[in-house]
């Protein structure tokens, strides 16, 4: 069952939640909404499921149009942040309620009601409470609870809404590589909301990572990583260092180092910003020959197999230290110590031209 | 006497748990005992013989029942109220919601006199029903009028905030599950409103049984029909038979306190299986 949103535009008073957003959902794909709050995710969810009516545009399940269809006629399971599950009712009943409402003539009988619930509360493993209140489980049981409620209806697209925020670091991790394992056996259509970039590029299939109303970047974990489409995904994927940059026909200059960038070929004398990831920045003890920019280690942290740098430049042209990390092996090759003189040069570097108009660095996506 | 004690960051357990159990003793406990002393001048046929008159048995039964019926009336349009007032803006909400409380802010005589001023054969209101063969003042039908009336705010305010604490989420949840409306509402909203509901309704349901003011004015207080038993008290008061008086007391205080023990188990036992966290 694929999903397709097409132009879809949502305000809430003044403020623009949706702003012409397009997507498709794969049949059978696992996608991540990512963005900061606040970013138009959970209401692209929200309106995917039925729960919030967009303004303008449509939204299609497997072709058809859905727009004006009711919440309850969309067969969506849906997962709240904060559980929702039914304090009145045994675990058992929450997870039977979506079968016990059905209209008397579709309404399996008492027998199959506890088959599907039993198979299900056995699917999240947690059969054993079957006859307990919701008040009487942890939180990560409750939200497996909450999916197996949603699951027990036989929706034809999953959507949780930041499914993990309300659980401590460890349940989290638990719980969202149980999920991508729930999801390849099932192989449900599943949308999931976060603002866990790291749960995002862990669980998705796709990633879809949206700003400020607007959908910044479609791809895979490794596609948004590598080659962030704009600064904002930049930012927002992992730790990133910036250096200004001079830009003239296809070249560009930080410091000594001259770069060819043959994309911005027609760039005519402009200054951009090069976006390099920590881990793809060189160090070395001596300049030997090639242009690099020197620098002092300010900080190190050398916990774990990734040795974490900080080094400032020497020119201070940038006037922030720039994070770098390398191997231990690397690391104890150079026997670097705070204060030592280094030499640095980025391996791989995105530019992105300064918008004349703009007044920060965020260069508008495409 | 230490086993009662538990340690609780909070201080003054000691000092809060004895004023507490003074105050109680001043303000309830005291007063209701001089009733029970008071009655004991009596043998017990004597008290027997004098809440057992049928007139007496009869105000009882108004009483009870007028103030069972107003309470029950209460918690139907209380949670009417109590959910427009929740869920839906309209203009002059504010204005809607300050009316609710002035059944208690009123003068219980004033409302007595307004209601029987509406409901008599001439009223606003009376005029209408008379034809139709309704007599609403002087009549039980009046009391239980003027008991409606006095109850009403306490239904509303105890509903409201819970209503209020319903998250739109469970609605959601609901519905995203396959729920209508109706399901929605007696399977999820419900029974997570129903102890403030239980709770509304006792306190509505005693307020009435205790009420006085309202009622003798638009009661009529004629014996065996429209007459409640606090004023069967007060008449008794009046005609100096203290005994008398505090021995009725005593059976409506017995009575009414193991209706709210049973109010109480009720909501316990809904309470237990809601627990919130």
């Amino acid at each position: 069952m694929s999903i397709e949103v097409l132009n879809l535009s949502k305000q809430f008073g003044t403020f623009t939640a949706l702003h012409d957003v397009n997507l498709q959902v794969h049949s059978g794909e696992l996608l991540a909404l990512l963005g900061p709050s606040g970013s138009g995710k959970t209401t692209l969810l929200r309106v995917i499921a039925g729960l919030e009516t967009a303004d303008s545009g449509q939204v299609l399940f497997h072709g058809e149009d859905a727009t004006d269809q009711h919440v309850r006629e969309r067969q969506v399971g849906f997962v709240f942040q904060h559980y929702a599950l039914f304090r009145n009712m045994t675990i058992f009943e929450n997870v039977a309620f979506g079968l016990r409402v059905r209209p008397k003539k579709f309404r399996p009988s008492e027998t199959e009601i506890r088959d599907r619930v039993m198979k299900l509360l056995h699917l999240v493993q947690l059969d054993w409470l079957a006859d307990r209140y919701p008040h009487q489980l942890s939180g990560g049981q409750r939200q497996r609870i909450a999916l197996a409620r949603a699951l027990a209806v036989e929706p034809k697209v999953l959507l949780l809404d930041e499914p993990f925020g309300a659980l401590d670091a460890k349940v989290r991790k638990e719980l969202r590589s149980w999920l991508r394992r729930l999801h390849d056996d099932m192989h449900i259509t599943s949308v999931f909301v976060t603002h866990d970039q790291e749960e995002a590029l862990e669980v998705a299939d796709r990633v879809v990572v949206m700003n400020e109303g607007r959908i910044e970047q479609i791809g895979t974990p490794d596609e948004v990583y590598e080659q962030p489409a704009s600064p904002f995904v930049y930012e927002f994927l992992g730790n990133v260092n910036l250096f200004h940059s001079r830009l003239h026909r296809g070249r560009a200059w930080i410091g000594d180092i001259e770069v060819d960038v043959p994309e911005h070929a027609e760039a005519d004398e402009l200054t951009a910003v090069a976006y390099v990831r920590p881990h793809e920045i060189e160090v070395e003890r001596t300049q030997n020959g090639e242009a690099a920019l020197a620098a002092r280690v300010v900080h190190v942290l050398s916990v774990g197999p990734i040795v974490r740098l900080e080094v400032m430049r020497i020119d201070d042209a940038d006037k922030t230290p720039i994070q770098v990390e390398i191997s231990k092996e690397r690391f104890r090759e150079l026997q670097l110590i705070k204060g030592d003189e280094v030499f640095i040069k980025p391996r791989r570097l995105d530019l992105f031209p300064k918008q004349q108009s703009s007044v920060n660095d965020t260069a508008q996506a495409q | 006497m230490n086993t009662f004690k538990q340690h609780s960051i909070l201080p003054g357990f000691n000092l809060a748990l004895g004023f507490t159990l003074l105050y109680l003793s001043l303000i309830v406990l005291i007063p209701l005992s001089a009733a029970f002393i008071r009655t004991a001048e009596l043998t017990w046929p004597e008290f027997w013989s004098i809440v057992t008159t049928p007139r007496v048995v009869a105000s009882y039964r108004l009483t009870f029942g007028a103030s069972f019926a107003a309470a029950c009336v209460n918690v139907v349009f209380g949670l009417l109220v109590a959910w427009v007032l929740v869920r839906y803006h309209f203009p002059g909400k504010k204005l809607v919601d300050a009316l609710v409380d002035l059944p208690f802010a009123l003068p219980t005589a004033v409302a007595g006199i307004a209601l029987t001023a509406l409901y008599a054969g001439n009223g606003w209101i009376g005029q209408f029903l008379e034809p139709l063969g309704i007599k609403v003042a002087f009549t039980p039908i009046g009391i239980f009028v003027a008991l409606t009336f006095i109850g009403l705010p306490f239904v509303v305010r105890t509903v409201q905030p819970v209503l209020e604490d319903i998250e739109s989420e469970l609605e959601e949840a609901a519905a995203t599950l396959g729920a209508n409306r109706w399901q929605t509402f007696t399977r999820v909203i419900f029974p997570a409103i129903f102890p403030a509901l239980m709770t509304g309704f006792a306190l509505a349901f005693a307020r009435a049984i205790g009420e006085y003011g309202s009622v003798i004015f638009i009661a009529g207080n004629m014996p065996m029909i429209s007459e409640i038993t606090p004023l069967l008290i007060v008449t008794k008061l009046e005609q100096y038979d203290y005994a008398g008086a505090t021995a009725l007391s005593v059976v409506m205080l017995v009575i009414s306190f193991i209706l709210l023990l049973i109010i109480n188990l009720l909501q316990w036992w809904s309470r237990r299986r809601s627990t919130i966290t």
